[in-house]
Parts: structure tokens; sequence; C-alpha cells
């Protein structure tokens, strides 16, 4: 065990409930009682992560890769601390910023400027703290001319654009990003992942899951590759999308 | 302890922003909605059945307009947490502050209806007194934790149960009729008196009703209503405190 990992998952196993009983209503309930007795006695439920293992060392670029289902997202809401693992443990340490998807925290009806003040402060940044960055956040995002115009107006890769450039401005500790990027255009995608190579610089962690295996060969230091719920590789970039190129050929 | 009062401040804003944004009216509806309500019930109760209660219309608005901010936030509380799925399930902040955010939002208005209750005082001759500037912050607190706590406890039920959000309009009914709001504590037949201390509103609209019409107040309904007030908000506590590790799960 390093012990300037920022990033520790030991054995870590996530279960979903397979369905919930009252969230499906009683007609289904009273359809389908026998099968409702049999998932109730036997705790059927979806196991998203199986004892996943693996550490993240300050100021890595950490990529996650798999294919959809297997498991990606789970690992990042544990960091994020969202989710409880439902054995093993999670550590983390430092501030967590979470790249969020489109428009979560965003409120459609108000202004870009109304937008950028919200979503800081339910990222956890002081209101102080958000006024300071404003002009930064906007020149990054390159929407002046759009930012007192209500979110609806937006398209969904200016929505994108607005997101990230409050999330790289929150001066996190581990950066959280789920593949949010595709939707912005080329250009906007490159100065992207040019400012996380910048961050990555100033020891900023950054945990990647993206279906964009050449980003993650571009900019990742390790990528850890997932299959239903199981780490199947981690280490070098190139070998680990290889590899799972391979296995998506053989599919 | 700023990072708090900011994060109230924004959640509260937005609320005010977008409540009546589009309208021609704007605030004008935070007194206009309750007070539509009082004519009707003027009408039917004074007018038609003709309730033998004095100054009817100052009777009814000084129980109807606490007893709207409670309603309103109840009612609204079941989405407090399910609208706001996409930010329940990336980021990790205080969620109970979405509750609050909606009962800061209705006591805003409740404030500003404050403002007919006083000009009808003053129709009817009668005059704010100086208890007000301590009796009037206490009666908020204890209505807000009285209506923070249902309000917790439903916002975070109805994510597993979502039946509740259908019966919350009848349940909120029932319970208005059950409130003396509309007709007075001596109406009620002796061997029901009971029931006004076995119904935690009680209290709190008695309290609000003297204190608006100058009558002195009962010390037993104001420690009545402070003591279901404190018990009210430590069980909604705690039902969010027990359900809310599974927010991310199940919205």
């Amino acid at each position: 065990m390093s012990s300037d990992a920022v990033v520790r998952f030991h054995e870590v196993t996530k279960y979903y409930p397979a369905s919930n009983i009252a969230s499906r209503g009683m007609k289904h309930l009273i359809l389908h009682l026998p099968r409702h007795i049999a998932a109730f006695s036997r705790k059927k439920t979806f196991c998203a992560l199986d004892g996943v293992s693996f550490e993240v060392p300050h100021g890595e670029c950490f990529g996650i890769i798999g294919r959809n289902g297997s498991g990606k997202s789970t690992t990042l809401g544990l960091i994020a601390g969202v989710l409880r693992p439902s054995r093993g443990t999670v550590e983390t340490q430092g501030k967590i910023a979470p790249l969020l998807e489109l428009g979560a925290g965003f409120h459609a009806e108000l202004s870009g400027r109304d937008n950028i003040v919200l979503n800081g402060i339910l990222l956890g940044l002081t209101r102080a703290r958000v006024m300071e960055h404003m002009d930064q956040i906007i020149a990054f995002s390159e929407l002046e001319r759009f930012i007192d115009q209500p979110l609806r107006t937006y398209s969904t890769g200016m929505i994108a654009r607005l997101g990230f450039s409050v999330a790289v401005h929150l001066e996190p500790d581990i950066l959280l990003v789920d593949e949010v990027l595709a939707v912005g255009d080329e250009a906007f995608q490159e100065k992207c992942l040019r400012k996380m190579a910048e961050f990555r610089s100033q020891g900023v962690t950054i945990i990647f899951v993206t279906h964009k295996l050449t980003d993650v060969e571009k900019i990742c230091d390790r990528t850890m590759l997932l299959m239903g719920g199981r780490v199947q590789q981690i280490g070098n970039p190139q070998e680990v999308v290889r590899e799972y190129r391979k296995r998506m050929a053989q599919a | 302890m700023i990072y708090y009062r900011d994060l109230v401040w924004v959640l509260v804003a937005k609320e005010l922003k977008l409540r009546y944004r589009n309208t021609v009216l704007g605030y004008a509806w935070s007194v206009l909605n309750p007070l539509a309500f009082a004519m009707v019930f003027f009408v039917v109760f004074k007018i038609f059945m003709r309730v033998p209660i004095a100054n009817y219309t100052l009777f009814l608005i000084t129980g109807l307009f606490p007893w709207q901010w409670f309603a309103n936030t109840v009612t609204s509380s079941n989405y407090s947490f399910l609208n706001n799925s996409s930010l329940i399930k990336k980021v990790k902040f205080p969620r109970y502050f979405l509750v609050i955010a909606g009962v800061l939002n209705d006591m805003i208005h409740f404030a500003l209806s404050i403002v007919v209750i006083v000009a009808f005082m003053i129709f009817y001759h009668k005059a704010p007194s100086l208890n007000w500037i301590v009796l009037v912050p206490f009666m908020v607190l204890v209505q807000f934790l009285l209506t923070t706590g249902i309000a917790l406890a439903a916002a975070s039920c109805n994510l597993f149960f979502r039946d509740l959000e259908r019966m919350a309009g009848i349940l909120v009914m029932l319970w208005f009729y059950a409130t003396p709001v509309i007709y007075s504590v001596g109406m009620i037949p002796p061997r029901f008196l009971w029931w006004t201390y076995a119904n935690p509103m009680t209290p709190v609209i008695m309290c609000w009703r003297s204190l608006f019409l100058g009558d002195p107040l009962s010390l037993s309904y104001l420690g009545a209503a402070a003591a279901w007030a404190v018990l009210i908000f430590a069980i909604g506590l705690r039902i969010y405190k027990s359900l809310e590790w599974r927010f991310a799960e199940i919205v």
C-alpha cells in the first residue's frame, strides 16, 4: 500500500436492490406476488461492483474504461461519496469536484450567470469565491455573449462548456470527469484536455471515465478496465486499451 | 458556516426568482392567492352558514395565512429531493438544505402576507402590539421547526414510496379541516377538546390568532406548540438521516 494514495478502494462490493416493491406499485405487486415473495426471501440484488480494489496516487490521471453497465459510474459515485459500499472500504483525501452530467444542478430558466453561482455553491464554493472567479469562468466557457440569457436557450454543447468551466475553477484536489466532454465541439474538447493536462502538472488527481479510447491513451497515466463489475486489468493505458479492444472484438 | 449561509441563500433565491417569472402580477400572487381562499371561506361560512364569530374576515386570515405556509411547504416538499435527482446522484452536499430552502421560501411569502393581516387589523381598529417583537420571531421559529420536520420526512419517504405525493393532498386537506382555521375552538363539542392538543397545528394556529387579534396568549398553547415543534422536527430529522445514504441509489 502506497502512502500517497488519495483514492483507495479495498475489496469494494456494491449491491443495488434489484427492484423496489413499493416503487413498482400495487398492481405489479399483486400480479407478481409469488415472484416478489421469492425475490424477497432470496434478497435478490444487482451486483454493480464485485471486490474492486485499486489505488490512485496523488497527482495521477487515472482512466476507467469498460462497456456500459460495467460499474464505471458506480465507481465514480463511490469516490464522490454519494454512494456507500455494501462491503469493503473507500477512502479519499482532499476536495473532490465532480464534473456533472449535462445540466445537473443547472436550471433552465435561470441565466448562465445565475447558474454559475448556483452550481459553484452546490459544488462547495462560497459565494464570494464564485464571484471572484466569475470573469475567469465566463472567459473559459467562451459564452460571454450568452451569459445573461436563460439556460434554455443554450445548446447542449454550450451547457457542457458552462459545466466544465465551473468545475475547473473549483480548485479541486480530485477531479471526476464522466464522459461529459463528448458533447462539446472539437475545439472545446481540445481545450478541456489541455486544462486537464495543466491540472495534472499542478498535482491535481484526475479520475477520467470515457468511451473515447484515444483520449485515454493520450492523457492517462494508468487505466483500469472494468468488466461486469470486476477489475479486469490495471496498468499502462496502451496495454489496457489494447486488451479492451481485443475483448470487444470477441464479443 | 459562511458556506451553509450561501447554500441556503442561493437555493432560496433560485425559488424566488423562478416562482413568479412570466407573470404580470408577480409577488402580488403571494397575497392574492391566500386572499382568494379567504374570500371563498368568508362567503360560505359567514354569509351562507352564518358562523357566530365577530370580525370573521380577520379571524379567518389570521388562521389561514399561517396554515397556508405549512400546507404549501408540506405539499411541495414531496418533490424536494425528487426534482433534484441528477444532483443527488453526483454531488455530495447536505441535501436537507433543499428542504429547508422550500420551507424558507414559503415562509417569505407568509411574511409578505402579514402585511395584509396588519391592514385588516387596522380596518378593525386593532394595532400590532409590542410583544410581537419577541413573539412573532418565536412563533416563526416554532412553525419553521414543525414544518421542516414534516417536510423532511415527506421528501425522504416519497423517494421510496411514491404514493405519498398522491396522499399528501388528501392528508393536508383532512388536516386543514381538523384544525381550527375556519371555525373556533369554542365551536368544538367538549368531548372532542382533547383533540386540540393532539393536533400539532392547533396550538400553532391558536397562538398566531391570539397574537394578531390582540388577545392574551395562552401559555399552555404556546408550550404545546413549542413541544410539538421540537418533537416533530426531531422525528423528521431522524427519518431523513436514516434514509439519506440510499438517496443516490434510488432516485
